[in-house]
């Protein structure tokens, strides 16, 4: 199996048409994903990528049957663009856009929640299953099909956990950047029950960083109901408090969301930890026994 | 984006919030004439910093006669205030704010933050005003009410009510009350707040609600759609290279160590920092150059980190997933032309066209420690750090 992408997946790319979703979309068919077209309001009835372009999700949905839909809209559209795809039935919606307002989040959140849909992101870079496709920014030759699953709040540090885990031979099941903000479309526990659930997934690599309590969430999460190794690295351990660090969600603020206090949550729940950026990898290794 | 006691304060009137009269200095000649244009016989001289703390460390007094708010004035305007918020160099004071003076019965709290955790905005009231609220929290919980608000229906007169219980607001006082509260919701939708605190919130002498302070925090995804909000940037309330890495579109924050750090990715560049220290070195900053850096954005920011004296050595890490590493080995190479980089520099290029990145680098002929691993590469910054 694997998480979210699979032979099915029918991906629509909204803002089809713009540079970024170009250079992806050109990546991810090269890849082997199945995008069937894209949505740039005002371009529709022309072909982009040898794809048709539409100017309503609703026409796409009607014409090219999506079922997941890959959202590359500058921030301020975002809003009105995972509502779109939200209310044209599409069910799994990423959206990879830095700089979303987050009351925009607050409304799009509440509405996808009560709709049933997954949505991951923003400010994300997506998500890839190795060898079957992709739907995101994260460079797809570091991949390699296998059996941990790696969930993280950052782009680079996922391609970081990525690569050490390719270097010593395990590959990936699938890999999920739910994204740096403060109101992600879906949590780490979210994905956790993805994982849990997946019988290809034999450990979960898990990368949080400061800001928020959705480790400390997730911590709690899987004493109780993850039964695999979950191996994880906390980003920040030298950050000062009060200072937003990059990521709109990364800061900590009034004294919570400490490195330290996350890792001792995640230690105390059963977690194994891998205390330097560099030994993910390994540690994962270690608990599997490799 | 934080704004200052009087901006927020301008904005509670735009919202019929009540908030003292009050008039706002940046010349210690025109205290007088704010004292008498005011009026009364009391005034409350405030310095204006971005930190809490200021009453503590001398930034607040209250005076009866308009010579003592000039005085204030000429002490602070153009000095930096230190307070237990601040670092030890404070922060700029470059305006006053003076105030009609309010009688006071009893003090209240209030405030309004998007909850991360519920995915709600929550306000948060207390009948223990004019403290710190996280002590409140932890010593007498029952003194906080937490109510949150549904993002599609808005806050409710009711809300209003149940938190007035917990204020313990007279029913004269509760319907002066509600249509603040709907007022501050209003307020916190339409200008993108992140987080609204009135600390204290009073009841006067003549049994009115008045807000005494006004702490707003602004959503920075939001300022695009916020141009009123954007005039009132004071740039003079931060850190000089951080404001001006901002205007580069660059996220920098200052540290304390001598190890300059160039990472694409927040995480990662958190990470990175993360590896120095565990390794026995000093990261100078944090330094995210970006998903899209271009030549000239990568330039810009070894600009930045050169221009902190105490960088003994700059390690630049690039895992390269939108950003190609070719590209930012050019940009590294244009920007030591331009500036002229007499320090070490150590560079970790991965992923998308590493190779050819460090091939550049190499060819160059300039002195660069180029590695491929990264524990390698932070170990090599130590060790040219000491």
């Amino acid at each position: 199996m694997s998480i979210l992408i699979n032979d099915d997946t029918r991906v629509l790319v909204q803002g089809f048409t713009g540079s970024q979703a170009t250079l992806h979309s050109e990546q991810a068919i090269e890849y082997g994903t199945n995008i069937v077209g894209g949505v740039t309001p005002g371009k529709g009835g022309k072909t982009h990528l040898g794809k048709p372009v539409f100017d309503t999700v609703q026409e796409a949905v009607k014409n090219v049957d999506p079922n997941a839909s890959l959202i590359f809209v500058p921030a301020p559209f975002c809003k009105d663009s995972i509502l779109e795809a939200a209310e044209s039935g599409i069910k799994l919606i990423i959206c990879i856009t830095e700089g979303v307002p987050t009351l925009d989040m607050l409304v799009v959140k509440k509405r996808v929640d009560e709709l049933g849909i997954t949505l991951i992101g923003p400010n994300c870079p997506g998500i890839i299953t190795p060898g079957k496709g992709k739907m995101g920014i994260m460079p797809a030759s570091i991949h390699i099909p296998g059996s941990i699953g790696i969930i993280s709040r950052s782009g680079t540090l996922t391609y970081e956990a990525v690569k050490q885990t390719t270097d010593l031979g395990m590959g990936q099941s699938s890999c999920v950047g739910i994204g740096g903000d403060p109101i992600p479309g879906s949590s780490f526990i979210d994905i956790l029950k993805m994982f849990e659930d997946d019988s290809q997934t034999q450990a979960i690599v898990m990368v949080g960083e400061i800001g928020g309590s959705a480790e400390e969430e997730a911590g709690e999460y899987i004493k109780n109901h993850v039964t695999k190794p979950v191996i994880s690295y906390i980003a920040g351990q030298t950050a000062p408090a009060g200072k937003r660090m990059g990521h709109a969600g990364a800061i900590i603020a009034g004294g919570k969301g400490t490195a330290s206090d996350k890792i001792k949550t995640l230690k105390d729940c059963g977690v194994h930890i891998a205390e330097n950026l560099v030994d993910i990898g390994s540690k994962v290794a270690e608990v599997l026994g490799r | 984006m934080n704004l200052h006691e009087y901006q927020g304060k301008e904005l509670f009137n735009q919202y019929n919030l009540p908030v003292s009269k009050g008039i706002v200095i940046d010349d210690p000649e025109n205290a007088l004439k704010a004292c008498r244009d005011i009026g009364g016989s009391k005034w409350v001289v405030k310095a204006q910093v971005h930190a809490g703390g200021r009453g503590k460390s001398g930034g607040v007094i209250l005076v009866e006669n308009p010579d003592d708010a000039r005085e204030f004035a000429k002490k602070w305007l153009g000095k930096r205030l230190v307070t237990y918020q601040t670092d030890v160099n404070g922060q700029l004071v470059n305006s006053i704010l003076i105030e009609e003076c309010t009688d006071i019965a009893s003090e209240l709290y209030l405030s309004a933050v998007v909850d991360r955790a519920s995915k709600k905005i929550v306000f948060i009231g207390s009948s223990e005003g004019g403290v710190n609220i996280e002590e409140v929290a932890a010593n007498t919980p029952d003194k906080i009410i937490y109510e949150s608000i549904d993002p599609l229906t808005g806050a409710q007169p009711f809300q209003a009510r149940k938190i007035a219980k917990v204020l313990g607001l007279d029913p004269q006082q509760t319907k002066q009350f509600t249509p603040m509260l709907l007022n501050l919701m209003k307020l916190f939708v339409e200008k993108d707040l992140a987080l609204l605190e009135i600390n204290p919130l009073v009841i006067t002498s003549g049994g009115k609600l008045h807000c005494l302070d006004a702490k707003i925090n602004i959503d920075s995804n939001a300022i695009y759609r916020q141009p009123e909000i954007e005039e009132m940037h004071d740039s003079s309330q931060e850190d000089p290279r951080e404001s001006e890495a901002a205007k580069n579109d660059l996220s920098y924050v200052s540290l304390d160590g001598n190890i300059g750090c160039m990472v694409n990715g927040a995480g990662l560049a958190m990470g990175t920092m993360d590896t120095i220290k565990f390794y026995g070195g000093n990261p100078a900053n944090f330094l995210d150059v970006g998903g899209t850096a271009t030549q000239e954005r990568v330039a810009k920011a070894f600009k930045l980190i050169l221009a902190d004296p105490e960088v003994k050595v700059v390690l630049v890490n690039i895992f390269g997933g939108i950003v190609r590493c070719d590209l930012i080995a050019e940009g590294i190479l244009a920007a030591i032309e331009e500036v002229g980089v007499e320090i070490p520099v150590v560079v970790r290029l991965e992923g998308n066209n590493a190779e050819i990145g460090s091939q550049i680098l190499l060819e160059s002929g300039v002195k660069i420690e180029s590695k491929n691993d990264l524990a390698e590469a932070a170990k090599k910054a130590v060790e040219l750090s000491k």
